[in-house]
C-alpha cells in the first residue's frame, strides 16, 4: 500500500475523446501512455516520479483491461532491461525512474538497448531531481543520452506539451529505431493543469500475444561484429532519421518576432522561467507573446543544426539558457556556429551561473545582463537606471534555524539509532557507512551517525575496505528498499564472499518508505498482484550469512542495544547481519487510524497510548531529545520565576510509539516520562475495577493532602 | 514585424498585474498540500486560470516544504504562462505555517513591503537544533515577528495552530481562514467554504477552524497571541494549624526587601512543598544571611538570585520528591485533562523508572549511606538488586502504593545520605558566593547563578555537578579582574551549549590563558 492512494484519480484515466482532464503532470503522463497504445509499463519509484508508479499500481485493473502489462521492477536496471521487449517486437514500452541516480543504475541496460536499437517505441520517463528539494547529488541525465546516443525530450512544463511529448516520443523512437528519454523536472511532475483527452488505445500487439509468436533478429545482438555495425547505424541512419522527424514534426518551437537582432535558445523545461523573466521586463505579455525571439528545444538531444542556424540567421547575439552543468547544449551550439564561421555572439554560462537551479531571480538577472549587453534599448527605464534600490531584506540568518528532513513522529528507525548512540557511549565511535533511504537522516543531528553514502543498496559494500576487520568492527546501515534493490548481492553477497568481519544493520520498515511506501518483497501486506512476505533473514541466510539476528520490535531499545553490542563484541568471525523490523509509522498510522476510529465508533474496546512528561520532574537538560529528535517531543517554557531552562513537553501528535520511555529507561535518563493508555469503550468489569481503584487512590491522596500544605497548581 | 518595432521598449502588459502569486511555506506533515489544493479549487471555481506546483521528495519528512500557486482571470480559451517557482521580490501572498518558516520566506526575499501580504502562524515547531541544547536554545520568534511587520506590506500574524486545535482541526484549515479573512484574494468567503466542502474530509471541523481564523484575521492585524503559560496559582490548601504557621513565615518574608520577596515567595512555597514548614524557615534564615550582606544600591541582585537558587538547591530532585510528585491528585487530574479522558473512558498510567545503586544508597542514613557508597562491592550488589528499568502502573493500587510510600518518606529524608550531601554542597556554594561577593559583588552574583548548571538525574546530574565544579574552579584565575563576573557568566553559558562541554573547554582555555 503506497503512502498516497490514487484510486480516485485513476478514474480520470478512463476519460475518452474530447473530454478534459484536469490534474497533476504525473497523471497526465499516465493517461498519455494509455492513449498511445503502450503495451507494457514499469519502473522504480523515487521522487519526483514515485506517484507515477503509484498511479500505475492503482490503475492495474484498467491496465489489464487494455492488455497492458505493469511491472513494479526490482530496480531501475531491471526497468530499463524490460524495454528489451521493444527490440524485436513492435510493442510500445515505457519505464520510469528518477534521474540522475536511476539512470546511473540503469545505464548498463540503456547502453545495450541503445546499441541494439528498437522496433517498438521505447520510452524512458525520467524525473529529473535537480535543484530545490532534491535529495541526491546534483548531476544531469543529459550525459547518458549523449554517451549512449538515445534521444532526449525536455518538453515545456505544461500538461498539453508533456502529453504531446509522450506521443511524439513513441513516434520518434519508432522513426529512428532508438529509445527516447522523456525528461520531466520535479515541478513539472507536480504541476497542475488541463488537456483534452483521447480514447485509450489497446496495444496492436500485446506482450501475451507476442509470446505466442516469438521473434529474434541476429543483427540486434550486442556482439561483434554487430556491435560495430550498431555504432555505424547510430550515426549514419538513426541520427539523421531522428533529426528529420524532429524537424518535420516541429518538436522544437519558435516564438516571438522573426527579424530581431537577438534571440534566446532554451530547454523546453526552462520555457516558463524565461517567459516570466521577459514578463517582468515588460517584454512578454500574460499569454507569453514575446518581443524576444525564442527557440525552445523540446528535444535537447540530438540538436538540429539546420534549425538552429536558421534561428541565428541575421542575429547579432543569442543567449543559451541551459540549467545544470556541464553546458552540453551550449558547447554543441558554439561548435555549430564556429564550424559555419558565423559571427553571431553566443552567450550562456558567461551570463548565467554554471551550476545550480535557474530560479526566478537567476533567470531575470541572466536575461537582463544579455539585453543590457545587446539590446539595452529594450529594457524598461527602471531596469536601465534604477531610481530607488530594491528594499533590503532583514537578515535573520542567525535567528532562523535550518530545518532539514528527519524521522517522522514515531518512526521505528529512531530507536535503532538511539540504541547505536548508547552502544557508542560504551564502546566508542565506529566506522559507520550509510545507504539511501529514510535512515540516512541519522547522519543529521541529533544522532550524527554515518559519514558517507555511496548509493542505493551499497551501504555494506562501501565498507568493503574494512572487511578485514581490526580492533573495532565497521558498521553499515542498509534499508529494506536498498536491500532488495541490489543490496542482497552487491552488499551482503560481497560481505559473505570476502569473509567480511563487519556488521550490517538492515532497517526493515515493511516498505520502500522514503519513496512513498511502495511494497517490496519483504513487505508484510498482502498484495494481490505481488509476492510479499519474503523474510529478509531467509535471503541473508540463503546467501551464506551465519550470524543473523532478527529484532521484531525496534522500539525495544534495550534489546536493540544488546544485539548491536553482541555483534560488535562477539568472537565469532564472518559477516554479522541484524534485521531490525518495525512498520513505517507514517504508513501504519495511515492504515490504522481509520480502523481505530471506526472501532471506537462501533463500541469496541481500544487502547490508545500516548506519552507525557511531568513538567515538575523534568529538569530541562533535554538529554532525551538528544537521543530522539521526535517532532512531537518538544520544549515549553514554564512561567515559573525559579526555572531557567524550558522543559520537555509532548504534544498531541504523539502516536505512543514508546521510544521516549524505552530510551529514558535504557539510558537511565530521568523519571519524567509516563505513558497514558486511554481505554475507549472499556468493559464493565474494567470500569468497575477502575472506579474502585480511583476511589482508594483518591482516599490516599486526600489523606496525605490533609496533613500538609499544598500550593494548588492550576495548569493551563 | 520589422526589426525596429520589435526592439522598441514596449509598455508592460497591464494584465500581468492581475496575476496573483501565492507561496505556501510549511513544515513537512502540516498539510500544505491540502491547503494548496483548496486554494486551487477556489480559484478555478471563481473562473480564474490557476496553476500549482510543489517540491515533493524527502522534504515531506518533517523538513521545510514549499508550494507555489499562480492564478489570473482569463477569457475562455486563454492559457496564461505561469511560473513554476516563486521569485524573490515577486510574491503577492506568502502563507507561512510556522513563524520561523515566515522568517525563512523573508530571508529568501519572498516577503517585500511593496506587494506581499504575509499570513503566518506565530506558533513554533522547534527545530532539532533548538531542542537538543542542554540549556535554552529556542530561537527568538519576536525577532522574526518584528522583521515580518517591516518586510511585509501587510502582516496577518495569528496562532493558527491553536485556532486549529481548539476547533479539532489541523492548521491548513485555519491558514485558509487567515487567507480569507485577510481579503488578499478577490473572492467571497462563501467560495472559500465551498472549496473546503468540495474537499470532503473532516469538513465540519475544518469549517470551524476556518471561520475562527477568518474572523480573527478580519478584525485587523492582531497583536500576537502570547504563548500559553502555566503560572502556578497562589491557592493554598491544608490544615488550619499549618496555615497559621505559614502565615508566620509569610510575615517573616515580608520583612525582606520587595525585590527579594517577590522571588522568595515562590521559593518558600517550593521548599515547603518539598519538605515542610521548618524547612521553609531554614530557607528564610539562609536567605536573610545573604540579605544582611546585601544593599539597595546593588538592587539586592545577590539576594534575588540567592532567593531563586537556594530554593532550587534545597528542593533537590531525589526519589522521594519524584514519588511524591507522581502520586498527587493534581497530577492525575492534569493528565486526564491533557489526554481528554472522559468518565466513559478508563486511563492506565505507566511510569518509566530506573533506580540505580546511588538512589538506594542516598535513601540510607547519612553515615551508613556514605559507607555503602564508598564501597564498590556494596554498590555493585545494590545495582544487581535494584538497578533495572521498572515500569510502574500508578493507576493500579499496587503500583500507586509503592510510589506513595516512597513519597511519604519526607519525614525520613532529613536523615538520609543524599540530604547530607545536598546540604553540604549547598552550604559550601553559598559560603563561596558570600566570600566572593565581599571583594567583587557582581562576581558573587555570578557564583550564585552558576547553580543553574546542577540539574537532572543520574548521569545528567553527575555531568551537571562536574560542569558546576569546573566552572567554579576558574574563580581563582578570575578574581581581581575587571571583567571577572562577565567571564564567569560566559563560562556558565558555554557549559549550557552542548552535552560534552566542548564549548566550556574552549572558554576555560581562554580563561587559563589570562593566568599565563
Amino acid at each position: 500500500m503506497a503512502e498516497r492512494s490514487f484510486k480516485a484519480e485513476v478514474e480520470h484515466l478512463r476519460l475518452g475523446a474530447g473530454e478534459t482532464f484536469t490534474g497533476e503532470g504525473i497523471l497526465a503522463i499516465t493517461k498519455a501512455l494509455l492513449e498511445n497504445g503502450v503495451g507494457y509499463v514499469g519502473g522504480y519509484q523515487g521522487a519526483p516520479i514515485s506517484h507515477l508508479m503509484d498511479v500505475l499500481a492503482d490503475a492495474e485493473e484498467l491496465l489489464s483491461e487494455l492488455g497492458v502489462r505493469f511491472e513494479a521492477n526490482a530496480s531501475e536496471a531491471a526497468a530499463a532491461a524490460m524495454l528489451a521487449a521493444s527490440v524485436h517486437y513492435p510493442i510500445r514500452g515505457a519505464v520510469t525512474f528518477k534521474g540522475s541516480v536511476g539512470v546511473n543504475v540503469a545505464s548498463d541496460a540503456l547502453a545495450n538497448l541503445a546499441s541494439s536499437g528498437v522496433t517498438g517505441g521505447a520510452l524512458v520517463i525520467v524525473g529529473e531531481d535537480y535543484g530545490e528539494g532534491s535529495s541526491i547529488m546534483q548531476e544531469r541525465s543529459h550525459a547518458f543520452a549523449m554517451k549512449s546516443q538515445f534521444w532526449l525530450l525536455d518538453p515545456r512544463p505544461n500538461l498539453p506539451s508533456i502529453v504531446k511529448a509522450v506521443e511524439q516520443g513513441f513516434e520518434l523512437s519508432e522513426a529512428s529505431n532508438t529509445p527516447v528519454m522523456l525528461m520531466v523536472r520535479i515541478r513539472s511532475c507536480h504541476v497542475t493543469g488541463s488537456f483534452e483527452t483521447r480514447d485509450n488505445q489497446r496495444p496492436p500487439l500485446t506482450v501475451r500475444e507476442a509470446l505466442s509468436a516469438p521473434r529474434r533478429d541476429f543483427n540486434r545482438v550486442v556482439l561483434p561484429p554487430m556491435s560495430f555495425a550498431h555504432e555505424q547505424d547510430k550515426v549514419n541512419n538513426r541520427w539523421p532519421a531522428a533529426e528529420k522527424f524532429i524537424v518535420e514534426n516541429g518538436i522544437n518551437e519558435r516564438f516571438g518576432p522573426e527579424g530581431a537582432r537577438i534571440g534566446i535558445v532554451c530547454q523546453g523545461g526552462m520555457y516558463n522561467g524565461v517567459i516570466r523573466a521577459l514578463q517582468r521586463l515588460g517584454l512578454a505579455d500574460i499569454l507569453g507573446q514575446t518581443d524576444v525571439p525564442l527557440y525552445v528545444l523540446n528535444a535537447t538531444y540530438p540538436l538540429v543544426e539546420s534549425e538552429f542556424m536558421a534561428f541565428c540567421e541575421g542575429k547579432e547575439a543569442v543567449l543559451v539558457i541551459e540549467e545544470g552543468q556541464p553546458e552540453f547544449i551550449e558547447q554543441a551550439l558554439s561548435t555549430m556556429l564556429y564550424r559555419a564561421g558565423s559571427d553571431v555572439r553566443l552567450h550562456g554560462k558567461d551570463m548565467l551561473p554554471m551550476a545550480g537551479e535557474y530560479t526566478g531571480q537567476v533567470m531575470l538577472d541572466g536575461v537582463t545582463a544579455f539585453l543590457r549587453a545587446h539590446a539595452p534599448d529594450m529594457l524598461p527605464g527602471q531596469v536601465r537606471a534604477p531610481n530607488k534600490p530594491a528594499p533590503a531584506t532583514p537578515d535573520l540568518s542567525s535567528t532562523v534555524p535550518i530545518r532539514p528532513p528527519g524521522f517522522c513522529t514515531g518512526c521505528p528507525e529512531r530507536p535503532i539509532f538511539a540504541a547505536m548512540k548508547l552502544v557508542e557511549k560504551e564502546l566508542g565511535q565506529h566506522q559507520i557507512s550509510a545507504d539511501i533511504g529514510c535512515h540516512l537522516f541519522a547522519a543529521l543531528p541529533p544522532f550524527e551517525i554515518g559519514g558517507q553514502t555511496m548509493g542505493y543498496g551499497l551501504g555494506p559494500a562501501s565498507n568493503a575496505a574494512f572487511d578485514g576487520g581490526g580492533e573495532k568492527r565497521a558498521i553499515s546501515i542498509i534499508g529494506d528498499g536498498g536491500f532488495w534493490h541490489n543490496g542482497l548481492s552487491t552488499s551482503i553477497g560481497n560481505m559473505v564472499f570476502n569473509k567480511s568481519d563487519s556488521l550490517a544493520i538492515v532497517v526493515d520498515n515493511y516498505y520502500s518508505a522514503a519513496t512513498g511506501g511502495q511494497d517490496i518483497p519483504s513487505s508484510r501486506a498482502d498484495n494481490p498482484t505481488k509476492a510479499t512476505n519474503n523474510p529478509i533473514t531467509d535471503a541473508v541466510k540463503g546467501i551464506g550469512v551465519k550470524w543473523v539476528r532478527q529484532v521484531d520490535r525496534t522500539y525495544d531499545v534495550a534489546r536493540m542495544r544488546q544485539v548491536i553490542r553482541e555483534a560488535l563484541t562477539t568472537g565469532e568471525q564472518g559477516p554479522k547481519v541484524i534485521v531490525a523490523s518495525s512498520e513505517c509509522m507514517l504508513n501504519r498510522q495511515r492504515r490504522e487510524k481509520p480502523q481505530r476510529a471506526k472501532a471506537i465508533k462501533d463500541g469496541r474496546r481500544i487502547e490508545a497510548p500516548r506519552f507525557g512528561v511531568d513538567e515538575d520532574v523534568c529538569t530541562g537538560d533535554h538529554a532525551c531529545i538528544r537521543l530522539s529528535g521526535c517532532p512531537s517531543l518538544s520544549l515549553k517554557r514554564l512561567d515559573d520565576p525559579l526555572r531557567d531552562d524550558p522543559v520537555v513537553a509532548i504534544d498531541h501528535t504523539c502516536v505512543g510509539c514508546g521510544n521516549c520511555g524505552e530510551v529514558a529507561e535504557a539510558a537511565v535518563l530521568c523519571p519524567s516520562f509516563y505513558r497514558a493508555d486511554v481505554v475507549h469503550n472499556p468493559t464493565g468489569t474494567e470500569r468497575w475495577f477502575a472506579r474502585l481503584r480511583t476511589r482508594l487512590i483518591d482516599w490516599l491522596q486526600t489523606r496525605r493532602a490533609n496533613r500538609r500544605l499544598t500550593f494548588v497548581e492550576t495548569a493551563r | 514585424m520589422s526589426v525596429e518595432t520589435a526592439l522598441a521598449p514596449r509598455i508592460p502588459d497591464a494584465r500581468m498585474g492581475q496575476v496573483i502569486k501565492l507561496a505556501v511555506l510549511a513544515v513537512g506533515g502540516q498539510g500544505g498540500g491540502v491547503l494548496s489544493g483548496w486554494i486551487e479549487k477556489l480559484a478555478r471555481a471563481q473562473g480564474y486560470a490557476c496553476q500549482t506546483t510543489s517540491v515533493a521528495g524527502v522534504a515531506q519528512r518533517t523538513g521545510a516544504t514549499i508550494y507555489y500557486i499562480e492564478m489570473a482571470p482569463v477569457a475562455p480559451g486563454e492559457t496564461p504562462i505561469f511560473s513554476l517557482a516563486p521569485a524573490s521580490g515577486d510574491v503577492d501572498i506568502l502563507i507561512a505555517a510556522e513563524i520561523m518558516e515566515a522568517g525563512r520566506a523573508i530571508m529568501r526575499g519572498f516577503v517585500t513591503p511593496d506587494r506581499t501580504t504575509l499570513i503566518a502562524s506565530t506558533h513554533r515547531v522547534l527545530a532539532v537544533s533548538e531542542k537538543m541544547v542542554p540549556g535554552d536554545g529556542i530561537a527568538d520568534a519576536d525577532e522574526v515577528i518584528a522583521a515580518a511587520e517591516t518586510a511585509a506590506q501587510r502582516a496577518v500574524l495569528l496562532d493558527m495552530e491553536r485556532l486549529a486545535v481548539d476547533n479539532g482541526s489541523v492548521i491548513s484549515a485555519s491558514l485558509f481562514g487567515g487567507l480569507a479573512g485577510s481579503g488578499a484574494l478577490p473572492f467571497p468567503e462563501t467560495a472559500f467554504e465551498d472549496a473546503i466542502r468540495a474537499g470532503g474530509k473532516g469538513v465540519d471541523a475544518s469549517l470551524r477552524a476556518f471561520r475562527a481564523a477568518a474572523a480573527a484575521a478580519r478584525d485587523g492585524d492582531q497583536p500576537v497571541a502570547p504563548a500559553a503559560t502555566d503560572r502556578p496559582a497562589a491557592a493554598m490548601v491544608g490544615p488550619q494549624r499549618l496555615q497559621k504557621d505559614w502565615e508566620e513565615l509569610e510575615s517573616q518574608l515580608r520583612n525582606l526587601p520587595g525585590a527579594v520577596a517577590e522571588l522568595a515567595l515562590p521559593g518558600l512555597r517550593k521548599v515547603v512543598d518539598f519538605q515542610d514548614l521548618a524547612y521553609g524557615r531554614e530557607y528564610l534564615d539562609r536567605l536573610e544571611r545573604v540579605v544582611a550582606t546585601d544593599d539597595a544600591e546593588h538592587g539586592f541582585a545577590l539576594s534575588r538570585e540567592a532567593a531563586k537558587y537556594i530554593a532550587n538547591a534545597m528542593a533537590y530532585d531525589d526519589v522521594v520528591r519524584v514519588a511524591d510528585r507522581k502520586t498527587r491528585a493534581a497530577r492525575f487530574d492534569r493528565i486526564r485533562r491533557e489526554m481528554f479522558v472522559k468518565d466513559d473512558k478508563v486511563m492506565q498510567l505507566t511510569e518509566f523508572l530506573h533506580p540505580r545503586a546511588e538512589e538506594i544508597a542516598g535513601l540510607l542514613p547519612a553515615r551508613l549511606g556514605a559507607k555503602v557508597e564508598a564501597s564498590p562491592k556494596w554498590m555493585a550488589r545494590l545495582d544487581r538488586w535494584f538497578s533495572k528499568g521498572r515500569r510502574i502502573r500508578t493507576d493500579t493500587l499496587r503500583g500507586f502504593l509503592m510510589l506513595y510510600m516512597i513519597g511519604g518518606l519526607r519525614g525520613w529524608r532529613r536523615r538520609t545520605h543524599r540530604h547530607a550531601l545536598e546540604q553540604a554542597h549547598l552550604d559550601d556554594w553559598l559560603a563561596l558566593a558570600l566570600r566572593t561577593s565581599e571583594k567583587d559583588y557582581q562576581l558573587g552574583v555570578e557564583v550564585v547563578r552558576t547553580r543553574r548548571l546542577v540539574k537532572g538525574y543520574s548521569d545528567t546530574h553527575t555531568r551537571g555537578l562536574s560542569k558546576f565544579d569546573r566552572v567554579l574552579a576558574m574563580l581563582p584565575a578570575l578574581q581581581g579582574r575587571e571583567d571577572a563576573a562577565d567571564w564567569l557568566r560566559r563560562l556558565r553559558e558555554a557549559a549550557l551549549l552542548d552535552e560534552e562541554g566542548k564549548a566550556l573547554d574552549g572558554a576555560m582555555r581562554t580563561v587559563e590563558s589570562f593566568a599565563a
